[in-house]
């Protein structure tokens, strides 16, 4: 039994161990060592105990979107399954057009989805039940909680085959349907995404806008929308209208489709740019020492200039500015001479006991919490303080807001950053503590397609280096935290990965591999990660 | 030019921006503006059909959050100013007498509005009303932008005839107008009234009202229909009217059984439960047990003197690090007289705005309410709960559900080794 005095004072820490003989008393608890959660001592089967927060779904989930093509489905299923991952439920996303694509080699027009052609209608219809397979093999065995099932699904009849399936299951179902009829968005959609698919990947632009356009059109006939006026009045739905102007919603079940359904309603897809990048340097990052709430080196002031400066050639139209509450960073947004808001939420993490000591000092006082956050940088707790997961859940409003907004400038801090660069680069737990955000630097992220463009500007004013690299000794062999999001069906072998959950470290069992996957088409690596 | 200086509030410790000794505009410390112009929300919908009740909660909630809201009954200006109600024929359409009146009360009451949206900071004003004609939302509009506010309509569909019944039994049997009347006079009376609303009753319509900002609430929840939320604020109520529900339910909220530190008189830390403490937590879930709950859910903090006290139950709980007491940063530990003695100014301070006042390092009631609305946002969409927190913690919540205002919230009386059951009753 490690006893650690939560104290927040500046004092050496007496750290008292003590080998207490277990007795099976009641009400006895004791702290694990990384997430600091408090636990009972004996060793009864664990019940379901969530760390943080509600428990997020019970039974598993699969969405069901619903569409013509090029109205937003794939864009949709991708950003959401994105989200949902983030604050820590696994999702995955099953594209029935990726398993087409597998057993069809060659997609040679849109012929291939004329209603009367019957060899087609078949392989469509099976890759439709692959993707099922798949779909019930991640809910069930591989500790999936959510899938989105990516495909038109525009008929009842195919409709009623998934609620058919998921009843078997014991899935809950919750459809998303998006509906435009505005021939300009359908036109950009086709452009933005489609012209690029492997479907055209010998045509040119006219040829394959002409060929997609036939294709949309041998859905029309048989399209029947979700109707929960009447025939669909029992489904869990929303149906999203012209882009999200307007929206219908039906029998919303459980906290985590209220979540969805939020979020759903919060996105656009309205061109513009957010900015992220820390404070300039300071006193403190001068002296190595962590945390604190210490004010702008002379460099720091300089870089608080240049940001002034990158920003005004910009030449942004109502650009919003946020900061935290600490001293740097609205030092930093003095200097831009715009109004800017102050988030608490965008405070760094918390080092509770190690708060304003250098990494050399924490390794001689604190020596068994400095090797266990190596070990498990994302679920590590400072002793009274916070851990990389809880920020995840003290910047979901931060991230809420930025899919509302438009052009904005996030100054915030290492930590906070690269959380919410683990958002729109859909970065796993296990890399997020590790992602580069450098002193002086600004990373412009820009949606574009299904992803979001990532440029780094260095504003070229020094400053310390505070990155830490991941100890060569905690790298492990397969990493059972790393997640990944679409699946393509078994063609490319690919090592074990698994979503990141919220569970105990402790508890986290490791499960067998699921041979393919497709690596993200949109280019996101930052350069040197 | 020089940035500014910076210095920091003694009382928030917020930093802000002086120019020449004096605090300077530039930086909004709430976080996101949740409005930058007013808002005017407008009920709509027939007679018994929840328009009250969504306004009352609404408001509620947004004042929790923060956001200055009041809501303005037109049947109250009405009350007032007819002062004893016969019967529905008040409500009959060709009645010009009281169409008369039942107009100046609405305009009255928008007079009001304009009054407190415009002159007193309020951010957002309820307009409840029937409001089931084109016409007279159009006037409502018209005066909504001549005054720079933006309007969203709540609407509240139901053909149920049981909810209906339901709701005239819950609040309108006990209204004033019904105050000399037996249960079956009134209903009847009643009944006959939502009437009178029927034939010019529009409903919002997907094309005519295409252009306007609205939520369309159908039988009680089951189902919505959002159209063109415009920001921040519209898009919270939006989530918050499809989180609610109406469902008979009970929330129990308890503090921790007493830990050793209380037992020092000192405040924060993780300490453990005392043998009293641990006494409490068996009692406790005696009375739960007794209490023969329906599908109980056990909610703790992190902290270890919840999760102890939980553990005496038996059943599964769930932690929560948003239920953790409110941090006293470098006073973590102290006993009041250490703090008056180490940190005087602080002492004095915090006794000046205990609600705004945030400890060095540490929080204020004001951050706890805006950690803990995911927690009331959970609430909501529960059923029967039973939240183990701390005092500060307790007495936000216990604010939210009974209505009070933020210079009362740090002094609600929230004892150790005492539940307090809630039951949504009414209006409250």
């Amino acid at each position: 039994f490690f006893f650690f005095p939560p104290s927040r004072k500046r004092t050496k820490v007496d750290a008292e161990r003590k080998k207490t003989f277990v007795l099976k008393m009641p009400m006895e608890l004791t702290q694990s060592r990384i997430q600091k959660i408090w636990l009972p001592n004996d060793n009864r089967p664990a019940l379901p105990r969530r760390s943080c927060g509600p428990q997020l779904a019970n039974s598993p989930t699969v969405i069901v979107m619903v569409g013509l093509p090029a109205r937003g489905k794939t864009y949709i299923s991708k950003k959401l399954t994105r989200y949902l991952n983030w604050i820590g439920v696994p999702t995955k996303v099953f594209n029935v057009g990726e398993y087409r694509r597998e057993a069809v080699k060659h997609y040679s027009s849109y012929d291939f989805f004329r209603p009367d052609n019957e060899e087609a209608m078949k392989v469509r219809r099976q890759c439709a039940l692959a993707a099922l397979r798949d779909v019930k093999l991640y809910l069930t065995e591989e500790a999936g909680q959510i899938a989105v099932f990516d495909a038109t699904n525009t008929t009842r009849e195919r409709r009623g085959m998934i609620l058919n399936f998921a009843k078997e299951n014991g899935f809950k179902v919750f459809f998303i349907e998006s509906v435009c009829n505005d021939p300009t968005v359908v036109a950009t959609n086709v452009m933005e995404v489609k012209l690029s698919s492997p479907d055209y990947r010998d045509c040119n632009s006219t040829d394959a806008m002409e060929d997609f356009m036939k294709r949309i059109n041998c859905y029309q006939a048989s399209y029947q929308p979700l109707d929960p006026d009447d025939y669909d009045r029992e489904l869990s739905l929303i149906k999203v209208i012209d882009v999200g102007r307007r929206f219908l919603v039906n029998r919303v079940q459980d906290h985590i489709q209220s979540r969805i359904v939020y979020y759903l309603m919060n996105i656009h897809v309205q061109p513009r740019t957010i900015y992220l990048c820390r404070h300039g340097e300071s006193e403190f990052n001068l002296k190595g020492k962590i945390g604190g709430d210490s004010g702008l080196s002379n460099r720091g002031k300089k870089f608080a200039v240049a940001l002034n400066k990158f920003v005004e050639e910009q030449n942004l139209k109502d650009l919003k500015v946020w900061t935290s509450q600490l001293k740097r960073t609205i030092q930093t947004a003095e200097a831009l001479q715009l109004p800017y808001e102050q988030w608490k939420a965008l405070n760094e993490i918390d080092a509770g006991v190690c708060e304003e000591m250098t990494y050399e000092d924490i390794r001689e006082q604190h020596p068994e919490e400095f090797a266990l956050r190596d070990q498990d940088k994302y679920y590590y707790r400072y002793p009274s303080g916070e851990s990389y997961q809880d920020l995840v859940q003290r910047l979901e409003p931060v991230i809420m807001e930025l899919e509302r907004q438009e052009n904005v400038l996030v100054i915030c801090h290492q930590a906070v950053m690269r959380c919410l660069l683990a958002y729109f680069l859909d970065k796993s737990a296990d890399e997020m503590p590790y992602l580069k955000c450098p002193l002086h630097t600004v990373l412009k992220l820009t949606p574009v397609a299904y992803g979001c463009r990532v440029e780094s500007i260095s504003l070229n004013i020094e400053a310390v280096n505070t990155h830490r690299e991941r100890p060569e000794e905690a790298k492990k062999g397969p990493n059972p935290l790393m997640r990944r999001n679409s699946v393509t069906p078994l063609a490319s072998p690919e090592p074990t990965k698994k979503p990141r959950i919220n569970s105990f470290e402790e508890h986290v069992a490791v499960s067998s591999a699921l041979p393919g996957c497709v690596p993200q088409e949109v280019p996101t690596q930052l350069p040197g990660q | 030019s020089p940035a500014r200086e910076l210095t920091q509030n003694p009382l928030q410790k917020t930093w802000e921006p002086y120019d020449n000794g004096l605090p300077a505009g530039h930086s909004a410390q709430r976080g996101v503006c949740m409005t930058n112009c007013p808002t005017l929300i407008v009920m709509v919908g027939l007679p018994a059909r929840g328009k009250t009740y969504i306004s009352k909660k609404l408001t509620r909630y947004l004042n929790w959050i923060g956001v200055p809201t009041k809501e303005f009954n037109v049947g109250q200006y009405r009350r007032d100013l007819v002062k004893k109600y016969k019967s529905f024929e008040f409500f009959l359409p060709d009645n010009e007498e009281g169409l008369k009146i039942r107009k100046q009360c609405a305009l009255t009451a928008l007079n009001d509005v304009r009054q407190y949206l415009s002159e007193e900071n309020g951010h957002v004003a309820v307009f409840d009303a029937t409001n089931t004609t084109r016409e007279r939302r159009e006037t409502i509009y018209k005066f909504g932008e001549e005054n720079g506010y933006k309007t969203f309509f709540v609407e509240s569909v139901c053909v149920d005839p049981e909810v209906i019944a339901a709701n005239i039994v819950q609040v309108k049997l006990g209204s004033p107008d019904y105050v000399d009347c037996s249960n079956d006079e009134a209903t009847e009376d009643f009944m006959k009234r939502i009437e009178c609303y029927k034939n010019s009753y529009e409903t919002l319509d997907e094309t005519l009202d295409k252009d306007l900002s609205y939520i369309k609430i159908m039988d009680v929840g089951r189902s919505y229909l959002v159209n063109r939320v415009m920001d921040h604020i519209q898009s919270r109520i939006v989530y918050y009217l499809m989180n609610i529900h109406v469902t008979p339910r009970s929330i129990y909220l308890c503090r921790h059984g007493e830990s050793e530190l209380n037992l020092k008189g000192r405040i924060g830390g993780d300490p453990g439960l005392s043998v009293r403490g641990k006494e409490f937590a068996k009692s406790l879930a005696q009375f739960i047990n007794e209490q023969n709950i329906k599908d109980l859910k056990v909610w703790t903090s992190q902290m270890k003197r919840t999760i102890q006290t939980a553990e005496a139950l038996g059943v599964p709980y769930e932690q929560w690090k948003v239920l953790n007491e409110i941090d006293a940063g470098v006073c973590e530990e102290m006993t009041y007289e250490e703090i008056q003695e180490n940190y005087p100014l602080e002492f004095a301070l915090r006794d000046q705005d205990k609600y705004r006042y945030r400890y060095p390092k540490g929080e204020s009631y004001e951050d706890l309410v805006q950690r803990l609305e995911p927690v009331i946002m959970e609430l909501e969409r529960q059923e029967n709960v039973l939240v183990i927190c701390h005092q500060a913690v307790m007495r936000c919540l216990l604010a939210y559900f009974l209505d009070k205002p933020a210079e009362q919230l740090p002094y609600l009386k929230c004892p150790l080794h005492t539940v307090l059951k809630l039951t949504p009753v009414a209006y409250g």
